[in-house]
């Protein structure tokens, strides 16, 4: 994405620096900026091959009845739907900004480990090859949901489980490369002057979001090897018959899932945290508040997980903690929020797109939220666990949370990247087709959940017709709006109004006072912070 | 922005004419049939006003602001960035409403999970894809299948009324009695869910959770399996019937005569021999109720997941093999055992069926003493 800088004045001593032609570039880089650029375009990829998988979803919903699939493969697009979506299109969306963004923000010239970064790059396109490739082994590929309980996923699962337990560990050991990076980045190459709290609250976020990630992922490394022994070694860690419990594999699982739904938040923050005061012009609220908050939200993270499991059977004791802790999360959350409020109160706003899906993100996040502390609320979650309406809370969250503040950073630093601005009337089309086609997608999810549809069904009773009928029209619109986001880059990337380094009138910042685009090497010679 | 509001508006349009079509589906949560779904259905409301509330206030501001403090309006940003007073009030604030909050939840919760001192205890059995009631206090027992026909599913018939909700035998309980459940599976994980009871309890293989209910006003009740499990776990449906005691009483000794009866006639079965036609009619039947799931009704299987039986070495050759297979079922694979599933004519019909039916033509019968043979082995 990023051309070769002829910029003559701040770089020209290190023009002969510039990247290597053609295919070995990108296989060979070593540059935070071209290996951005790969995580970027590969989750955007991800998301395209992911949603796919959700349309054949929502065409197999749209009405009652099994019509274009059969419920061996419906299973499978829900599963994979979801590892890509998690795994593929949302995580390494957030990895390509941590390398684009962290060195500028902090004034460092690249990532500290730039040829682990390569190499956590590059496995992930053979980590997903070997999931896609498993739908067409014989008996399709894993069916037993994102969330692979066994002994579904154990004795009950065909040989996919293989594969899907090697690719699963290969994005593992890619999210933990990639969080090492941005641990040791922030740690060693911090401009001389740039204190921890004087950090862009996206390189804070990030920093947070990377203990969680070497902190969890290797439970979740842990629990599919443990699925693949008891598939295939004769171990009984989840067999009861072997003296194992099949509970346990939920327990481990969601102490990894818990912190994980978290990874893929708590850089949102940290992007609406740089959106939402450039745009009011007028400085950050609380910006130690949010410090703490974020770093409040990834310790109780790891006290919630039972409240997926409400249901399988917990004591009261333990069911009364899990219920508490994770009201406790609404605390830290809801400083968030209103410190963002507050930002743009007496503020001086503009609208330009970043904006927009910034706004967006802090209504919709926020419903998302609601409708969590009301999962949170055992008795209730008994009627609401594993119907549409967790289905509808999720994406709340993941979609016009973590993917809306992927949009909006992806807007906000396009002009940075590209040297070009962006089309303002294409990006508001893009918001408001987006806007308007979630909610149809989304809303009405909760309602069907209330009025009992369980998830993960192929087919469903009568009653529940319409809205899918409309749920399906608002996930295909959905869908095709985000064919124009792709137009929109393209068009950016090709040329259009020159951009300038400051970008935005209000944005305050290192990667705000190098050109744009910004140049191949940047920050060779640190800033001074003051 | 004329533009916009157009697309607004036509859409809430086209929403409204949606919510105005499908009135048979309640938009909120079920308040239930018992006190307990009623408590939780207050609890579900009492949270969802706090969020309302909250909502109303946050994005109020939010959207004054938006409305009021815009460039375009010509204001002078203000500087302020931060007030520890602020911070304090609105962290301790949301504290005090989420302990209220905790205090009707922690009540209700423990209620919930209080199963002593029941008046009729069921056991509750999942496997793929059906469930298994089982009167502790009588010599009762039997298996729910779903009763939606496969031709409804497929689109060739039209769909009835409770399609998908429907089961060939459902549970039965008495009203105005504690009716505690016991839940455990035989392969998977499932999920006994009854919307109007508000009890969801996982089937867990290996474990018994327990669950109560209080019904007072006769019904039929339904709901589904709540828990991914497996390829037909759209189609395992809970349908639960509660009765005044008498009506009860009087269906739970009717109920265990006829079992009573069944297990009789089953022994003399076992001195007769069957037809070719009668063997294969009722093992056609038997083989759509509980193989086709996973062998389907062609015979074909599901390569990779399900063996075909078309031509298979079992089903052509290996006759002692193929009665192992059905009574006890393979262990580390979903062939489930059906030695407690079926009666010993429905195991032998369903083994004749499968030798005889899509071009196998072994030309084997199988007769119920054969199997009855097998098992004493």
């Amino acid at each position: 994405m990023s051309t070769v800088t002829t910029d003559p004045h701040a770089h020209a001593e290190h023009e002969h620096h510039g990247p290597a032609k053609g295919l070995k570039r990108w296989l060979y880089t070593t540059n935070h900026k071209d290996i951005g650029t790969l995580y970027l375009l590969f989750s955007l990829l991800m998301f395209f091959i992911g949603g796919a998988m959700a349309m054949v979803i929502r065409a197999e919903l749209f009405q009652p009845g099994l019509q274009i699939v059969e419920p061996n493969f419906f299973n499978q697009m829900t599963t994979v739907h979801g590892l890509i979506m998690v795994f593929g299109a949302v995580m390494p969306a957030f990895t390509g900004l941590a390398n684009w963004l962290i060195p500028m923000m902090i004034g460092a010239p690249d990532m500290a480990l730039p040829r682990m970064n390569n190499w956590s790059f590059w496995i992930l396109p053979f980590a997903f090859s070997i999931l896609l490739a498993s739908l067409f082994m014989e008996g399709g590929g894993p069916s037993f949901g994102w969330t692979f309980y066994a002994p579904l996923s154990t004795t009950y699962s065909n040989d996919s489980t293989a594969l899907f337990v090697f690719s699963v560990h290969i994005m593992g050991i890619s999210s933990i490369m990639g969080a090492i990076n941005v641990i040791v980045t922030i740690m060693n190459l911090r401009a001389p002057g740039m204190t921890y709290m004087k950090m862009p609250l996206f390189v804070w976020t990030w920093f947070i979001t990377a203990y969680l990630l070497i902190a969890v992922m290797p439970v979740l490394a842990g629990v599919v090897t443990m699925v693949l022994t008891d598939k295939y070694f004769g171990t009984s860690f989840f067999d009861a018959a072997g003296g194992g419990d099949p509970v346990l594999f939920q327990h481990i699982f969601w102490f990894f899932g818990h912190p994980e739904v978290y990874i893929m938040i708590l850089p949102a923050f940290g992007i609406i945290s740089s959106i939402v005061p450039t745009f009011a012009r007028k400085p950050l609220f609380g910006y130690a508040s949010m410090v703490y908050a974020t770093s409040s939200i990834a310790l109780l993270s790891f006290l919630v997980w039972a409240h997926h499991m409400f249901t399988t059977g917990m004591p009261v004791a333990a069911e009364l903690f899990f219920m508490y802790c994770t009201m406790l999360i609404a605390v830290p959350t809801g400083v968030k929020v209103f410190n963002w409020v507050a930002t743009m109160w007496r503020g001086a706003m503009t609208f330009e797109v970043p904006m927009m899906f910034s706004l967006a993100f802090i209504v919709l996040f926020t419903i998302g939220g609601f409708s969590g502390l009301m999962l949170a609320i055992t008795p209730a979650d008994f009627q609401y666990h594993d119907t549409y309406f967790v289905v509808a809370h999720f994406h709340y969250v993941l979609v016009t949370g973590a993917i809306f503040s992927i949009m909006a950073a992806a807007y906000y630093w396009l002009p940075k990247w590209t040297g070009h601005m962006y089309d303002e009337t294409l990006g508001q089309w893009h918001f408001w087709c987006s806007l308007i086609s979630v909610n149809v997608l989304f809303f009405p999810m909760h309602f069907v959940g209330l009025a009992g549809m369980p998830r993960r069904i192929p087919d469903y009773a009568l009653q529940f017709a319409d809205f899918n009928a409309l749920i399906s029209i608002g996930g295909f619109a959905f869908g095709l709006s985000q064919l124009l986001f792709v137009a929109l880059v393209v068009k950016c990337i090709k040329g259009g109004e020159k951009a300038t380094d400051q970008v935005w009138e209000g944005a305050e910042g290192l990667e705000w006072t190098i050109p744009s685009p910004a140049p191949y090497h940047s920050f060779t010679t640190p800033p001074e912070v003051k | 922005m004329a533009r916009t509001s157009y697309l607004c508006w036509s859409l809430l349009t086209f929403l409204l004419a949606f919510s105005t079509q499908s009135a048979e589906m309640p938009l909120n949560m079920t308040q239930g049939v018992t006190e307990i779904s009623q408590q939780v259905y207050n609890l579900h409301m009492k949270i969802f006003y706090i969020c309302c509330a909250i909502g109303i206030a946050v994005f109020g501001v939010m959207f004054w602001s938006i409305i009021h403090h815009r460039k375009s309006k010509g204001v002078e940003p203000a500087q302020f960035h931060e007030s520890t007073k602020v911070e304090l009030l609105w962290t301790a604030f949301p504290v005090l409403i989420l302990i209220l909050m905790a205090i009707p939840a922690t009540q209700t919760l423990i209620a919930m999970e209080d199963t002593s001192e029941a008046d009729v205890t069921v056991l509750i059995t999942g496997s793929q894809w059906k469930w298994h009631y089982k009167y502790m206090d009588h010599k009762v027992e039997y298996f729910s299948l779903l009763a939606t026909p496969r031709q409804q599913i497929d689109n060739k018939l039209s769909k009835g009324e409770n399609y998908l909700l429907e089961v060939d035998r459902p549970l039965v309980i008495p009203t105005g009695k504690k009716v505690r459940f016991l839940v455990t599976s035989d392969d998977v994980i499932h999920s006994w869910w009854v919307p109007a009871f508000a009890v969801k309890k996982d089937a867990n293989p290996g474990f018994i959770n327990e669950a109560w209910t209080r019904v007072d006003q006769p019904g039929v009740y339904r709901g589904q399996c709540a828990e991914l499990c497996g390829k037909d776990h759209g189609f395992m449906p809970v349908v639960v019937i509660a009765k005044e005691q008498a009506d009860f009483d009087q269906w739970i000794a009717q109920e265990a005569a006829t079992q009573a009866a069944a297990k009789e006639a089953e022994l003399k079965l076992l001195a007769m021999n069957m037809s070719k036609e009668e063997l294969m009619t009722l093992g056609e039947k038997v083989y759509m109720g509980y193989c086709a799931a996973c062998h389907q009704p062609n015979g074909m299987g599901i390569p990779g997941v399900f063996p075909a039986l078309k031509g298979s070495k079992m089903a052509l050759e290996n006759l002692p093999g193929h009665i192992d297979i059905v009574l006890n079922g393979k262990t580390g694979t979903s062939m489930q055992a059906f030695d407690k599933q079926l009666t010993l004519s429905e195991i032998a019909a369903v083994v004749t069926y499968e030798r005889n039916a899509w071009d196998n033509n072994t030309g084997d019968l199988v007769q119920a003493a054969d199997i009855a043979k097998a098992q004493s082995k």
